[in-house]
């Protein structure tokens, strides 16, 4: 019989630990556990993309991963991204464009989207991709595509893409800072 | 979700002969226990296990079962010789999905029939002999092809169908030893319902899927769904197609959403080698596809759905 599961990882810089219910998705880990409520519960099941957490540098769904799989994992929610004092630059160009309305899927959003633009530059294709080499200036349907794991049920839509290509094009580098 | 024990393993020998099911990706697995649909007692996490990489093999290629889908679509040998795979893969999920499912775990995934995922309804699939709700219910999604009286769901994925249009082989290791399972022969047909999705037994693991020496040609991965992303196949259709001289020299042609697995049919090919392309033989072509389609009241919209989509596939792979 295996032991109760232990998983010791990195969250937002801090070491934590978990150990318990191996049922505990990760998820209900950062939000119930640790406190880190930013993270959002839209479907628990892969639909919404509203649990979108960075772990290892790459986007995944929060809720559909169990905590004790992550073990020496790194994770980043919202709450690492930047701080009201200190916003990402995503997070300052949400703001300004507007990019939500109750704002339930923004920290989704916008952990996705800084995971996306490190893919862009990592060179990554995606289905419209022409020819899937990476595109150097991604038309907005890019954009779209690449950020379809994220819905919003307030349709902000058109100002989430102007928020990201804000970024895009003022801060390539400093993007997922 | 039920109780279980979980464990992780740290060697391929720990997790093969064990009655604990894998888990890699969770995407699939995780998503079926919150519902109940799945309830395994126990788990055994085969992440850690040295499964992710993507090396030559001969003038082919070794996928680790564990290398996740976002990778291997992003894999510059793959994009470069094996296109159909990368847009195949891409064609599927969300990025955040693809950045956890893996090779194996995909290969596995379960139907998306919506009374296999409500315990309040009969499904034989789910709880053998109490018969199948969508045979008479909503069927929109459901198979054309191969259905039998117990079972009409389809296999959902997407980036099987690209590895049966390439004569993938899945590399299975058991207790016992390693035994290879040709991609198209990996799924099943429902059959009687209570049977398996797939060949793989219990205590065996997938541990890479190979691909044999680049086709030649062009190859397409084309998808029709009802939103433009984040959504399964209603029908999809991976094609390798060379033509030379005005005629068509090679063709491998498989289909998803038509059936409880990756689509293929020998004759369709065989209707289209050493034909010109053109409409009168691209419909021949469709004809002995769906010769013997069946549709169940919601999916009838597919038969003349796949005429259409293989003939624009068609179109476009044959164009010079
Ligand atoms: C909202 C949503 C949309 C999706 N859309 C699409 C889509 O459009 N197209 C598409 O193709 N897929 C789609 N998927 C499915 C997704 O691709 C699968 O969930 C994923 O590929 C499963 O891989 P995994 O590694 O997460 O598997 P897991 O969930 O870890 O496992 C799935 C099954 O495979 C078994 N397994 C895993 N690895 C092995 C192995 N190495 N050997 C033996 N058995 C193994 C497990 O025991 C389990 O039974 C979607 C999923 C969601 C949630
Ligand atoms: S089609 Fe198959 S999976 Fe769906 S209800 Fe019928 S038996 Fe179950
Ligand atoms: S809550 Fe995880 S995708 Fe919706
Ligand atoms: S802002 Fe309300 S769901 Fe996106």
């Amino acid at each position: 019989m295996p032991d109760t599961p232990q998983a010791r990882l990195v969250v937002n810089g801090t070491p934590r630990s978990f150990a318990g219910d191996p049922r505990r998705t990760l998820l209900d880990f950062l939000r119930l556990d640790l406190g880190l409520t930013g993270t959002k519960k839209g479907c628990d099941h892969g639909q919404c993309g509203a649990c979108t957490v960075i772990v290892n540098g790459r986007r995944i769904n929060a809720c559909l991963s169990l905590v004790a799989m992550h073990d020496g994992d790194d994770v980043t929610t919202i709450e690492g991204l930047g701080s009201p004092e200190a916003l990402s630059a995503l997070q300052r160009a949400f703001v300004t464009h507007d990019g939500f309305q109750c704002g339930y899927c923004t920290p989704g959003q916008i952990c996705s989207a800084t995971a996306m633009l490190d893919e862009l530059r990592a060179g990554w294709p995606s289905v419209v991709t022409e020819g899937l080499s990476g595109p150097s200036d991604p038309s907005d349907d890019e954009l779209r595509e690449r950020m379809s794991g994220n819905l919003c049920r307030c349709g902000a839509y058109s100002n989430i893409i102007a928020a990201i290509r804000e970024v895009l094009q003022t801060e390539p580098r400093e993007a997922s800072a | 979700m039920r109780e279980f024990t979980y464990s992780r393993a740290a060697s391929l020998d720990q997790a093969l002969g064990t009655h604990a099911r894998p888990i890699a990706g969770a995407t699939n697995l995780v998503d079926l226990m919150k519902l109940e649909v799945e309830t395994p007692d126990a788990l055994i996490d085969i992440t850690r296990l040295d499964l992710s990489r993507i090396e030559r093999a001969g003038d082919g290629v070794r996928i680790g079962a564990l290398v996740p889908n976002a990778d291997c679509a992003a894999d510059p040998l793959i994009r470069r010789h094996w296109p159909v795979l990368s847009s195949a893969i891409l064609a599927g999920a969300s990025p955040q999905l693809r950045n956890k499912a893996t090779t194996g775990g995909n290969l596995c995934q379960r139907t998306r029939c919506g009374y296999f995922t409500d315990l309040s309804t009969c499904c034989n699939k789910r709880t053998p002999g109490s018969g199948c709700d969508a045979l008479k219910g909503v069927n929109h999604n459901h198979a054309i092809l191969g259905t039998s009286d117990a079972c009409i769901a389809t296999y959902p994925g997407d980036m099987a169908v690209a590895l049966a249009a390439l004569d993938a082989c899945v590399q299975i290791q058991g207790p016992d030893g390693m035994r290879q399972v040709p991609l198209r022969e990996f799924h099943r047909l429902p059959g009687t319902a209570e049977a398996p999705d797939n060949v793989l037994q219990p205590g065996e693991i997938i541990t890479a899927v190979t691909l044999p020496a680049p086709p030649p040609g062009r190859q397409i991965y084309r998808k029709v769904r009802e939103r433009s992303s984040y959504a399964f196949a209603l029908v999809s259709i991976a094609a390798v197609i060379k033509v030379e001289s005005g005629l068509i020299s090679h063709a491998r042609l498989a289909f998803g959403g038509l059936a409880h697995k990756p689509w293929h049919d020998p004759a369709v090919e065989a209707a289209l080698i050493g034909q010109p392309p053109g409409q009168a033989v691209f419909q021949r072509a469709a004809d002995i596809l769906l010769k013997d389609a069946r549709g169940f009241g919601g999916n009838n919209f597919k038969i003349p759905l796949t005429r259409r989509t293989l003939a624009a596939v068609l179109i476009e792979a044959t164009r010079d």
